[in-house]
């Protein structure tokens, strides 16, 4: 159950090699949780993910999970859920892509696509009827920046970013009143191994930061949460810019 | 997400007519049938505090019945009594079960108008009571802070009042209650007995309480007479509790826990009786026409959305410090009416609301006599902290009831609220719980929403053997509710 700083005792993660997921999920075991299931692609990254939680102290498991095969979803998150009660599920999965390459590889940005946004509609409808089921629990969905407007440079990965945050949005709200909290994070570039090489955007932050962002969101029952906090004023800005002038912006 | 309902807030639903017939029919309980014979409901569900909502489906059995045909509904997540949800965490919620709101069963069936005896349903709340008691010359035998909880809450939790270190618990006044048990059979439970010792602060995990009989205090009149002193300091304010306690049935001191530098644990003293006839020669010839009238005053409720942060340390520094000043250095024998003595805060209906929807928690924690040493250290830390919290108490406990998991031991008990955002309070919390259990004390699970479940054992001694009664009684685990989850009680 979480506490009422909204700490919960068992945690979900999808994703479970992400920088961000591995902050937060370090912050979360340091106060209450002592459950930890690690979902992934199977790989020594995932195990040692697992081993330096259970370092910490946390009972850890992992189970293998593919963003790209939503047939398996249902086995493979329905086994977690049958073991007891997750009061947290961090659905951070995500993959970049390759912008100036996927605009000349159709399938490629299709990927990017059915990574971020349909692997993430199947496993977020099965993770919220199971939550809903237990009368109880967050489903934090790790959305983006990249989200709230599509620009030039990253329409692809933007796209299917901004499919996952309205699609989460809506479940949020269709939860309401079941116990049931879904919350969307919206972090700006993080320095993690998905940007690693990239050029730093302003505002830029780290995996701790957007952990700590998390952990409070938590406590408050927040609906949506971005890191820094100071781009929800920079954003709702940049949502306003006419379409000729946003086109030349150096985003 | 809304903050969830209160207890109070459950819709009665439709009237119950004739027995529950096919009440223990799943969905006869989620309310798709009106003819079912009790109201219920799927619902979010949160404590006083407002701090961790779940879900559940409320069922609200209006008779025995109904209850026991109600256990139907607790299969697959389990199910807990409710009453009026004044716990201020997760004791009354059960997410994804059901949740049994007990306010329905709410009759009075006798009382003893020579021995003060009273056989009542544990919904019945102690303000009704009050209502009924008063001019009879009775009084409830204990009454925590507010008399909005039931019969039942108060056997759960075994509640304590300013009178614990006369009186005891709730419980040592109770001669006995009607107990269901997971095996759906209904037993009447004495004090002496294991059961009763699990029950009597079992958090409502030992079963549902159906009714109680227990003895009530005489009184001649509904006013208080009351002594306040203020207290400079924290040793002033152990000192004078120590000294003179045991002169008074009520003591209580309220202290500022802001205040910093020489100034920290200064505090107000009320302590005080139920006033004798005499005693009222001085009112208005109204208030001795009727000297056991009951008139709680109510003022306009709180609103339903305030801005989080309202209560700062500013607002609240303030506060403090007016209600410090406007106290008398002395005073002696004034006539207070009994509401405004015990229960202050019932005033103001949904008060709990002026925290914002982030809601607040109260810590409450007892250590023993001998250890004055850490209640010092933790006030001087709460006071460096800068807490905002306006309501603080400390009391002097008598001596530990039998309750297993009944809070009360020996010792100094001190309660304070704050709002859930403080930023830090989690961490502050957590070591003040290792001091508070190195010093061989508890933490108060009726108000508790946040204890580390590590600690729950060391607090509370007596845990293995609750569990191995629940587990002999209840091996389903039929009774189970957020505190239980989340402590393993
Ligand atoms: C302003 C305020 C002041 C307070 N002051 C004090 C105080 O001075 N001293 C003190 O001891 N407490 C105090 N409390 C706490 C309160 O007295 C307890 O939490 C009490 O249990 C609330 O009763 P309730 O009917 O609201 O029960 P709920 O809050 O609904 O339930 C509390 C517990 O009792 C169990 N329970 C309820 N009904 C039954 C039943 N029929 N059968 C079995 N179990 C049942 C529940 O399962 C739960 O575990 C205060 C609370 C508030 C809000
Ligand atoms: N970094 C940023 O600047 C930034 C900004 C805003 C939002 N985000 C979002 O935050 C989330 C976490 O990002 P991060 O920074 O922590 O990056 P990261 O360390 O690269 O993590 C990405 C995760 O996605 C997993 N993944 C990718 N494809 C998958 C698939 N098909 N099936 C299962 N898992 C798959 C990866 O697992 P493998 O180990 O198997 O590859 C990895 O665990 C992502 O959703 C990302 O879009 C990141």
């Amino acid at each position: 159950m979480k506490d009422a700083f909204g700490a919960p005792q068992s945690l979900l993660v999808l994703g479970g090699t992400s920088d961000i997921a591995q902050a937060t999920a370090h912050r979360l075991v340091a106060r209450r949780t002592r459950t930890v299931w690690l979902a992934g692609r199977p790989s020594p990254a995932l195990e040692k993910s697992a081993e330096s939680l259970r370092q910490q102290g946390a009972d850890t498991r992992t189970v293998a999970f593919d963003a790209l095969d939503p047939e398996a979803h249902e086995t493979a998150l329905g086994k977690v859920f049958a073991e007891g009660d997750i009061d947290m599920v961090l659905l951070a999965f995500g993959t970049l892509g390759d912008q100036a390459r996927d605009e000349a590889d159709p399938l490629a940005a299709a990927r990017v696509a059915q990574t971020n946004y349909t692997g993430a509609v199947s496993a977020g409808l099965i993770c919220a009827r199971a939550l809903q089921t237990q009368g109880h629990g967050s489903l934090v969905v790790l959305s983006s920046v990249a989200a709230e407007r599509a620009r030039r440079s990253n329409f692809i990965y933007g796209s299917s970013k901004a499919g996952l945050d309205a699609f989460t949005q809506g479940l949020g709200d269709a939860l309401h009143g079941t116990g049931v909290h879904v919350m969307v994070v919206r972090p700006g570039f993080v320095r993690s191994k998905m940007t690693a090489g990239l050029q730093e955007a302003p505002l830029a932050t780290t995996p701790e930061a957007v952990a700590a962002a998390i952990e409070t969101g938590l406590r408050r029952r927040a609906e949506t949460v971005w890191v820094p906090g100071r781009l929800r004023l920079v954003m709702s800005a940049l949502r306003h810019v006419p379409r000729p002038v946003f086109r030349r912006l150096p985003l | 997400m809304s903050a969830g309902v209160s207890g109070a807030a459950v819709s009665p639903g439709p009237a119950a007519s004739g027995p529950a017939a096919h009440a223990g029919d799943h969905a006869a309980a989620h309310g798709s049938d009106p003819a079912s014979g009790y109201a219920s409901d799927y619902a979010p569900v949160s404590g006083w505090g407002r701090t961790a909502p779940t879900a559940a489906l409320v069922v609200r059995p209006r008779s025995r019945e109904e209850a026991v045909a109600s256990l139907g509904a607790c299969a697959g997540r389990g199910g807990i009594a409710r009453g009026l949800g004044r716990a201020y965490g997760d004791a009354a919620q059960n997410a994804g079960g059901a949740v049994l709101d007990m306010t329905g069963l709410d009759r009075v069936h006798t009382i003893d108008a020579d021995t003060g005896t009273v056989v009542c349903d544990a919904g019945v709340s102690l303000h009704r009571l009050m209502q009924v008691l008063l001019p009879l010359g009775w009084f409830v035998p204990v009454t925590p802070g507010t008399r909005h909880v039931t019969v039942g809450g108060a056997i759960g939790a075994d509640i304590h009042g300013k009178n614990h270190h006369v009186s005891g618990s709730f419980s040592r006044h109770v001669r006995s209650l009607d107990l269901l048990t997971a095996d759906g059979s209904v037993r009447t439970v004495r004090p002496g007995s294991r059961l009763f010792d699990a029950t009597a602060g079992g958090m409502g995990l030992t079963g549902i309480i159906l009714k109680a009989t227990f003895r009530c205090l005489p009184v001649a009149t509904s006013f208080m007479s009351v002594d306040t002193e203020r207290a400079t300091d924290l040793d002033d304010l152990m000192a004078r509790l120590t000294a003179t306690d045991d002169r008074y049935r009520y003591s209580v001191a309220w202290i500022d826990l802001l205040a910093r530098g020489a100034a920290t644990g200064r505090a107000v003293l009320t302590r005080g009786d139920h006033a004798p006839l005499e005693a009222l020669s001085g009112l208005p010839a109204r208030a001795r026409r009727d000297p056991l009238a009951f008139r709680p005053r109510q003022l306009p409720a709180a609103p339903a959305f305030v801005p989080e942060g309202l209560l700062s340390r500013t607002t609240v520094g303030l506060f403090n410090e007016f209600w410090y000043r406007k106290a008398p250095r002395l005073r002696r024998g004034e006539l207070q009416r009994l509401t405004s003595f015990f229960h202050p805060l019932d005033g103001v209906p949904h008060w709990n609301r002026v925290y914002g929807r982030g809601g607040f928690l109260q810590y409450q924690f007892v250590v023993g006599y001998g250890q004055e040493e850490v209640l010092r250290a933790i006030v001087h830390r709460i006071a460096g902290h800068r807490c905002p919290s306006f309501l603080a108490v400390l009391k002097r406990f008598g001596e530990a009831d039998p309750g297993w998991l009944s809070f009360p031991l020996p010792g100094w008990t001190l309660a304070l609220d704050v709002p859930a955002g403080l930023p830090g309070l989690a961490a502050l919390l957590d070591s003040l719980d290792e001091e508070v259990a190195a010093a061989g004390g508890r933490v108060y699970l009726a108000k508790d929403s946040r204890l580390r479940p590590e600690l729950l054992t060391a607090m509370y001694p007596r845990l293995p053997a609750f569990r191995a009664l629940r587990a002999e009684l209840d091996p389903e685990g039929l009774f189970r509710s957020d505190l239980s989850r989340r402590l393993g009680l």
